[in-house]
């Protein structure tokens, strides 16, 4: 009884016109038509997914480039370098250190639990933003696997801040 | 010497390799039968080779024999013999020669199970094979030899990176192996088929088991992986979005889309180029996979060699065999016929929109997983992209996946009815957004997520259940793929169950105990009794004993400990966990903090619905070795669907096998003849349920058999 109420209400619908017109159309026809629609169903995917990639991307600074202030103030961000000897502080709730490129260093502040590879004067990266008083506050430190193996943006920061250092010997002492 | 063997070995088996690549194609594209039948011998051969200089390496690690530089990096006197068999492939260049065995092994299973194909296709699939054979065993012997020497030999051997040192761990690399090397043979069949311009059903067919058992094992080492790193790492987390598990993901994805493809190129004739390109594509990935994880390219836990001469070697092989298999594509794509006539609402549709879904979503996670090494490489900077784009991206997609899967498995080939399917579908529908609806408030807090998932959930897994019960009810003999569909997606279900429920009800506490503190969970209090040292046999640990009380009773001991393994002076955590049906318990130890009384950080988690992820990949498994074992595709190819068909009339009341060969002989029909006139066979086809109507087909069909011009 209720499924004759429902058979003309689907009925209506599956003789929607393009079931009918569809079903019409030659092969080569519905190939057609059928990569029409599935490209223009990709492009709004694609749209989509473009726009959660923008707003996720996580760049990399080096405590030089944040002592320069290129870092962006209200984003996550990353940065990489070595744990400086002697400076990290546990304390109660919040742990303490500073990377460094040795060139500039950076405070970083952590609540959590670190990685069992983090240790002074090995490479780390941390991902966090800027905090007021110009340091970094770390929502997470990075555990890297392999006691030899350093990150690669931490070796990157430390080279590029030591090529950046000799060039400006070469300058000041030509 | 055994190291000398083993590479002399290795080159002889690179020689079979390139007789086994170069002669039977040529021998296959000018007709001459003696080259073709070189193809056989040549891969068992191979296999044998191949397995003589793998015997040598592990020969190397079981004597500890530290003069071979690969054994004195990867292993020493203290490791126990189990993990020093893992060894081998513990590090880059073992596990190419993982690769490269499990190649040769598939190699000589197609060999072996294929004696009913054409000696043309078989030759051309194992020439394919050859192919990829002799790229690995290049790669192996140019830039990464296991069997090099160091001399002088060390006394002892460095450790392997204890993260390895687990069951885990020993049997993941070789699983995702086996499904990574898999998806050769589905290629290989792609471009033997390619290659004649002779994409036909048949081809299908052949191919289908193969990729089937391949997505299995690959599905099996995505699994083991994920379970290694929630007990292993200490973090309790199962899924990280690290670029090495999207490496297996995206052939995994590509891989299912792949199977329901070939099955509408199988029983409809259709989706013939489409399919093609999966198969590509899940090669290409499976490649880009190894590449990934093995040329050091990655900021990933996994990234323990860094050798750029490896990355290029294996970036110009995946050149070549992508750009060779693309051209060959492009010039053959034109004399592809499409498939048998479909209507908009069709289990051929449906199969589309899967396979559309999968293929973007693999390439959502392929432009995470790349863009950072594409930028870094330009000298544009370093980024990198979190979990939070692969979650906002990936979740929205397998939502209309997970919707139509069911309408996909009840709607009928062809055109399918609406109404019809309504009618079906309306009750459990109805169930699971009750259920969905209602279940979250008798375990937390209710959310639209846990909702939407949960619904999801049920709503795969009650109508995969119904459609299984409805076809028991039936009377007749049920087919393997029946039941291997059934049981994958019905482990799709579970694991869907599963995640949204971690997601919605884990609760974490990262906390600091000092003997005799208290932490509470839900019901749970966790209470840290006392913290001691423990030996083992190559670490020493600190252990605690943490108990857990109910409701005041102690229901169970958990000892995480912190070990700091002897040879290696690393660090490592081992979490505790206790798993029932319903949750995991999980308590991992930090480190000890300063001050006058001991304390520890701890991290004290509790976890629903972990083991259902779990029990859910082992019964997609299941589901894939089921389809795969399938008695259809023992069935002699030589034997014509006639015969078929006459079979299983004979046996008589076996209404899954008939309904088989009405589609097989409408796909067959379609492979014959062209446009209209099969319309009106395939209309006759449709409406025959009866063997009157099948034999009048049958004569049809002959006809048509022998009106088949033979290109």
């Amino acid at each position: 009884m209720g499924s004759d109420r429902y058979g003309t209400f689907t009925d209506q619908v599956s003789s929607f016109i393009i079931f009918k017109r569809f079903d019409r159309m030659t092969p080569r026809q519905k190939r057609f038509w059928f990569i029409t629609s599935g490209i223009a169903v990709l492009c709004i995917a694609a749209v989509f997914v473009l726009n959660a990639f923008q707003s996720n991307l996580v760049f990399f600074f080096t405590p030089s480039q944040v002592a320069h202030g290129e870092a962006p103030k209200n984003r996550l961000f990353r940065i990489g370098g070595m744990v400086k000897d002697g400076t990290l502080k546990k304390g109660a709730d919040d742990i303490e250190f500073v990377v460094t490129d040795f060139t500039s260093e950076v405070s970083v502040h952590y609540s959590g639990l670190l990685p069992d590879l983090f240790k002074e004067g090995k490479g780390v990266v941390a991902q966090g933003r800027l905090n007021a008083e110009g340091g970094f506050t770390a929502t997470e430190v990075l555990a890297k696997h392999d006691e030899n193996y350093m990150p690669p943006e931490a070796k990157g920061a430390i080279d590029k801040a030591a090529l950046e250092r000799a060039s400006k010997t070469v300058k000041d002492n030509p | 010497m055994i190291a000398e063997l083993g590479q002399y070995i290795l080159i002889l088996a690179l020689l079979v390799a390139l007789v086994q690549c170069v002669l039977p194609m040529v021998g296959s594209l000018t007709k001459q039968h003696a080259w073709q039948y070189l193809a056989r011998p040549t891969a068992w051969l191979q296999c044998a080779l191949i397995a003589g200089a793998y015997a040598c390496l592990l020969t190397g690690f079981l004597k500890d024999d530290f003069s071979i530089a690969y054994v004195a990096e990867h292993s020493n006197h203290l490791l126990p013999t189990p993990y020093k068999v893992a060894a081998v492939w513990g590090g880059h260049e073992g596990s190419l020669m993982l690769w490269v065995l499990f190649l040769s092994i598939w190699t000589s299973l197609v060999a072996y199970f294929s004696k009913s194909l054409p000696i043309g296709v078989i030759s051309r699939v194992l020439s394919v094979l050859g192919f990829i054979s002799v790229g690995f065993i290049l790669f192996i012997l140019f830039t990464s030899n296991p069997f090099l020497r160091a001399l002088p030999a060390p006394i002892e051997g460095h450790d392997l990176n204890p993260l390895l040192q687990d069951p885990g761990l020993v049997i993941h690399p070789p699983m995702l192996y086996m499904g990574y090397v898999g998806m050769s043979v589905a290629f290989a069949f792609a471009i033997a088929a390619l290659i004649t311009g002779r994409l036909d059903s048949a081809w299908s067919r052949w191919s289908r088991p193969w990729t089937v058992i391949a997505w299995s094992f690959l599905t099996l080492g995505i699994g083991l992986g994920s379970w290694w790193a929630y007990y292993e790492l200490g973090w309790g987390g199962w899924w990280f979005w690290d670029p090495v598990e999207n490496a297996s993901l995206m052939p995994w994805l590509v891989s299912t889309a792949l199977i329901h493809s070939l099955m509408v190129t199988e029983k409809r004739g259709g989706f013939k180029a489409w399919t093609v390109l999966l198969a590509i594509a899940a090669f290409s990935l499976s490649l880009l996979g190894t590449f990934l994880v093995r040329s050091g390219v990655l900021t990933s836990v996994h990234a323990f060699a860094s050798d750029p001469t490896r990355g290029i070697f294996v970036l110009c092989f995946l050149a070549i065999v992508v750009g060779s298999s693309l051209t060959l594509f492009a010039w053959r794509a034109p004399t592809v016929t499409l498939g048998g006539t479909m209507g908009l609402l069709s289990r051929e549709t449906f199969m589309l929109l899967n396979s559309v879904l999968l293929s973007v979503a693999t390439a959502a996670v392929l432009l995470g997983t790349l863009y950072p090494l594409v930028i870094d490489a330009l000298n544009l900077g370093k980024l990198s992209v979190g979990p939070p784009y692969f979650n906002l991206v990936f979740a929205p997609l397998m939502v209309p996946v997970l919707f139509l899967l069911i309408p996909g498995t009840v709607a009928k080939w062809r055109s399918a009815n609406l109404h019809e399917m309504y009618l079906q579908l309306r009750w459990t529908a109805l169930i699971s957004v009750i259920l969905g609806a209602g279940l979250p408030f008798f375990v937390g807090e209710w959310s639209a997520g846990v909702f939407a998932g949960w619904t999801l959930g049920l709503w795969v897994g009650l109508g995969t259940l119904q459609h299984m019960a409805g076809r028991v009810l039936k009377p007749g003999r049920i087919g393997g793929s029946f039941w291997g569909m059934h049981f994958a997606h019905l482990g799709l279900a579970i694991v869907v169950l599963g995640i949204t429920g971690v997601k919605s009800f884990e609760v974490e506490r990262d906390v600091k105990m000092a003997i005799g503190d208290e932490v509470t969970i839900k019901p749970y209090v966790f209470r840290l009794n006392s913290i001691g040292e423990v030996k083992g046999a190559n670490y020493t640990a600190s252990q605690a004993e943490i108990e857990v009380l109910n409701s005041g009773e102690s229901v169970l001991l958990l000892k995480p400990e912190k070990r700091h393994y002897i040879s290696s002076a690393m660090p490592m955590t081992e979490a505790a966990i206790s798993s029932n049906l319903w949750r995991d318990l999980y308590v991992s130890m930090g480190d000890p903090l300063p001050g006058d009384a001991q304390q520890w950080s701890m991290r004290i988690y509790y976890k629903p619905f972990v083991p259902w992820l779990w029990v859910g990949i082992l019964v997609m498994v299941l589901g894939g070795v089921l389809a795969a074992m399938d008695r259809r595709y023992r069935r002699t190819t030589a034997q014509s669907p006639l015969q078929t068909a006459a079979q299983a009339l004979s046996v008589g009341g076996e209404v899954g096998e008939l309904d088989d060969v009405h589609t097989e002989l409408a796909s067959q029909l379609n492979d014959a003849t062209s446009g209209e006139q099969l319309n009106v066979q395939e209309a006759r086809l449709n409406d025959s349920e009866s063997v009157a109507n099948l034999s009048d087909l049958s004569e049809l069909a002959d006809g048509t058999h022998r009106t088949q011009p033979q290109s």
